[in-house]
C-alpha cells in the first residue's frame, strides 16, 4: 500500500465518476433527442446560456442540438424544493436514494476501461472475483429501489416497489447463470484476464452468443429499462418508486438508474464485446505508449456508448411487458436456457480438452 | 362478443421477427427525422399555424368604412356575457353623441378583461351594430392583470375596420335559412 497507488487509484475514481455522471447527463439528453427523432419530433432545442446567440453558426447549432439541455436540468434539480411528504419513514426515504445510486457507480470499480497509461492500470480495481463482485454489488441495486417503495407509506410507490424486487432477483438468476459460460471458456473470474482472452480468441459473443442475449435481455430488466420498466410504470404506477420524492432526491434515482445502464452496457462491452480492444492494428495487445492508451480508452466509451444508445433506442421500440409474461420469460424461458447453454458449452469443452 | 383468436405460429411466436420489425420501422422514423427533416413538431414562436376562417379568437371592437365607432352602447354584449368581461360605460345623458350619422350614442368607455374572457362568441353573435367580432389573436400577454383589461381605444385599434353594416342582410339570410329550416318528420 504505497503512496503512489493510493494517489493514483483517487485520481482514477474521481476522473471516472465524473466521466460517468457527464455520461449520464448526456444519456438523459440522448434518450430525449433519439426518442424525440423515433416520434418525429425535434426534441430540446432551445435551452441555451444567453451568451450563445452571438456565437455565430457554432452557438445556434450546439442550442439546436439540446447541447445545454443537461446543465438547465441539472440546475432545475438541485434548486427544487426537496419535498419530504408528512407521511413516510423519514430515515429510510433519505437512504433509499443513497442506495440506490452507490451500486451501479461500485460495479464501474472494476471494469477495465483502457489497457494502461505509462504504467497505470486502466482499471480502479483490478479484483481476481470481478465478476463475483458486479453481481454482488448488482443484486443491493434492488434495496434502493424496495427501500423507495417502502419507505413513501404511499400504494404506488409500494407497488412499485415489490414488483422491482420480484424483478430484479427473478432476472439476477438468468442473468447470472448466463455469464458462467463465459467462464467456462475463459476459465477466470477477472475482467482483465476475459479482455486477454478475448483479444487472443476473439470476441466471446461468436463463442457464446445465448449468454450474450439472454445477459442482454436481463441487464435490460435489472436497469428497469423498457420492456421491462414495471417497477416505474408511468401508466400505471403514477411514477413507481419514486412518486413521492422531489429535486434531488429523485434525481439520484434518475442518476442511479442511468449509471446502471452505463454499467451494464460496460460489463457487456467487457464480457462479450473484447472490451477496450479491436482486432486490429495492434489495438488488442496492452498498450505501449500514451497514445494508444488513449485510443483504446476512446475504443471501449465507443462500444460501451453504442450499447447505452441500444438501451434508449429499445425503450421506444416496445410495449411494456405485462407482469405475468416478465414472470414467464424469466422463469420458464431464461432460466432453463441459460442452463442448457452451461451443460452445452460444458460438455463442448469437455470433449475437446477430453 | 366472442372473437376467436388464431392461435400464434412458432414464427410469430418466436418474437425475434417482431424485434426486427420494431427496429426497422424506429431506425426508420430516426433518419427519416435526423436527416429528412420530416418531422410533425411546429416551432410555434417562429412559426404559426394558419388560424381557419371561423376561429374564435380574442373579441375586438370594430370601425365602419368611415373609421367610426360602431358599437352605439346597447349593453347587450356586457348583459349576455357569462364570465362578466365586458364592461361598457354610457355616455349618459348629456355625454358624447356618436361619431357617426345614423345612430344616437356611442360608449364613453368599453372594457374587456381579456383574463376572464372564455371567447365563447355570444358577443358577436348577440351586438345588433356588427360592432364587436371574435378575431384570430389567440395569444394575448400581458406583464400584470391591469394591462390585460383592453379598454375602448386598444380594442378599436386592434379591431380595424370592417366594411359597412350589414346588418339586415345578414338578418335577412337569417330568416330566410330559417323558413327553410329542413324540418323532417
Amino acid at each position: 500500500m504505497n503512496r503512489d497507488f493510493i494517489i493514483f487509484s483517487v485520481v482514477k475514481i474521481a476522473i471516472v465518476i465524473g466521466v460517468v455522471e457527464t455520461m449520464v447527463a448526456y444519456a438523459v439528453l440522448a434518450e430525449r433527442k433519439i426518442s424525440a427523432w423515433i416520434q418525429d419530433r425535434v426534441g430540446p432545442n432551445r435551452a441555451a446560456p444567453p451568451f450563445m446567440r452571438y456565437i455565430p453558426i457554432v452557438g445556434p447549432a450546439l442550442t439546436r442540438l439540446g447541447v445545454f439541455q443537461p446543465l438547465a436540468d441539472g440546475l432545475k434539480f438541485l434548486l427544487k424544493e426537496d419535498f419530504t411528504p408528512a407521511g413516510v419513514r423519514k430515515v429510510y426515504f433519505w437512504l433509499a436514494p443513497a442506495i440506490a445510486v452507490i451500486p451501479s457507480m461500485l460495479v464501474i470499480a472494476v471494469i477495465p476501461f483502457g489497457s494502461q497509461l505509462g504504467h497505470q492500470q486502466m482499471v480502479i480495481s483490478d479484483l481476481n472475483v470481478g465478476i463475483l463482485y458486479t453481481f454482488g454489488i448488482v443484486s443491493l441495486g434492488v434495496y434502493g429501489i424496495v427501500l423507495a417503495g417502502y419507505a413513501a407509506n404511499s400504494k404506488y410507490p409500494f407497488l412499485g416497489g415489490i414488483r422491482s424486487s420480484a424483478q430484479m432477483i427473478s432476472y439476477e438468476i438468468s442473468m447470472g447463470m448466463s455469464v458462467i459460460p463465459v467462464l467456462l471458456i475463459v476459465g477466470s473470474l477477472n475482467l482483465s484476464h476475459i479482455i486477454g482472452w478475448q483479444a487472443q480468441h476473439g470476441w466471446l459473443v461468436f463463442f457464446s452468443p445465448v449468454s450474450f442475449i439472454i445477459f442482454l435481455i436481463a441487464s435490460f430488466a435489472e436497469t428497469n429499462r423498457l420492456p421491462f420498466d414495471l417497477p416505474e410504470a408511468e401508466t400505471e404506477l403514477v411514477g413507481g418508486y419514486h412518486t413521492e420524492y422531489s429535486s434531488m432526491k429523485f434525481a439520484l434515482f434518475f442518476l442511479g438508474e442511468y449509471s446502471n445502464m452505463i454499467a451494464s452496457a460496460a460489463m457487456m462491452v467487457t464480457l462479450f464485446f473484447g472490451g477496450w480492444t479491436l482486432p486490429f492494428w495492434g489495438l488488442d495487445q496492452p498498450a505501449a505508449n500514451l497514445a494508444m492508451g488513449i485510443v483504446q480508452i476512446l475504443v471501449f466509451l465507443v462500444k460501451m456508448l453504442l450499447f447505452v444508445v441500444l438501451f434508449i433506442w429499445v425503450r421506444w421500440m416496445f410495449p411494456r411487458f405485462r407482469y405475468d409474461q416478465l414472470m414467464d420469460l424469466g422463469w420458464r424461458r431464461f432460466v432453463p436456457l441459460a442452463l442448457a447453454n452451461i451443460l452445452v458449452t460444458a460438455v463442448v469443452l469437455w470433449m475437446r480438452t477430453g | 362478443m366472442i372473437v376467436n383468436r388464431k392461435p400464434l405460429t412458432f414464427w410469430e411466436r418466436l418474437y425475434l421477427p417482431a424485434i426486427a420489425g420494431g427496429f426497422k420501422v424506429t431506425a426508420r422514423h430516426l433518419f427519416r427525422s435526423l436527416f429528412g427533416g420530416k418531422t410533425v413538431t411546429m416551432e410555434y414562436p417562429e412559426q404559426k399555424w394558419a388560424v381557419p376562417p371561423d376561429y374564435r379568437g380574442a373579441p375586438y371592437l370594430v370601425r365602419d368604412q368611415d373609421g367610426n365607432t360602431k358599437c352605439v352602447s346597447c349593453q347587450l354584449c356586457e348583459f349576455v356575457c357569462p364570465p362578466k368581461a365586458i364592461k361598457i360605460i354610457p355616455p349618459g345623458p348629456a355625454g358624447q353623441l356618436a361619431d357617426r350619422p345614423n345612430a344616437e350614442k356611442m360608449p364613453q368607455e368599453f372594457e374587456i378583461n381579456m383574463l376572464r374572457c372564455i371567447y365563447c362568441g355570444y358577443c358577436q353573435e348577440v351586438c345588433p351594430e356588427e360592432a364587436i367580432f371574435l378575431l384570430k389573436d389567440y395569444s394575448l400577454t400581458g406583464l400584470s392583470r391591469d394591462e390585460m383589461i383592453y379598454d375602448k381605444k386598444k380594442l378599436l385599434a386592434l379591431g380595424g375596420e370592417h366594411g359597412g353594416i350589414q346588418k339586415w342582410k345578414h338578418k335577412l339570410e337569417e330568416a330566410k335559412e330559417q323558413e327553410a329550416f329542413p324540418v323532417k318528420f
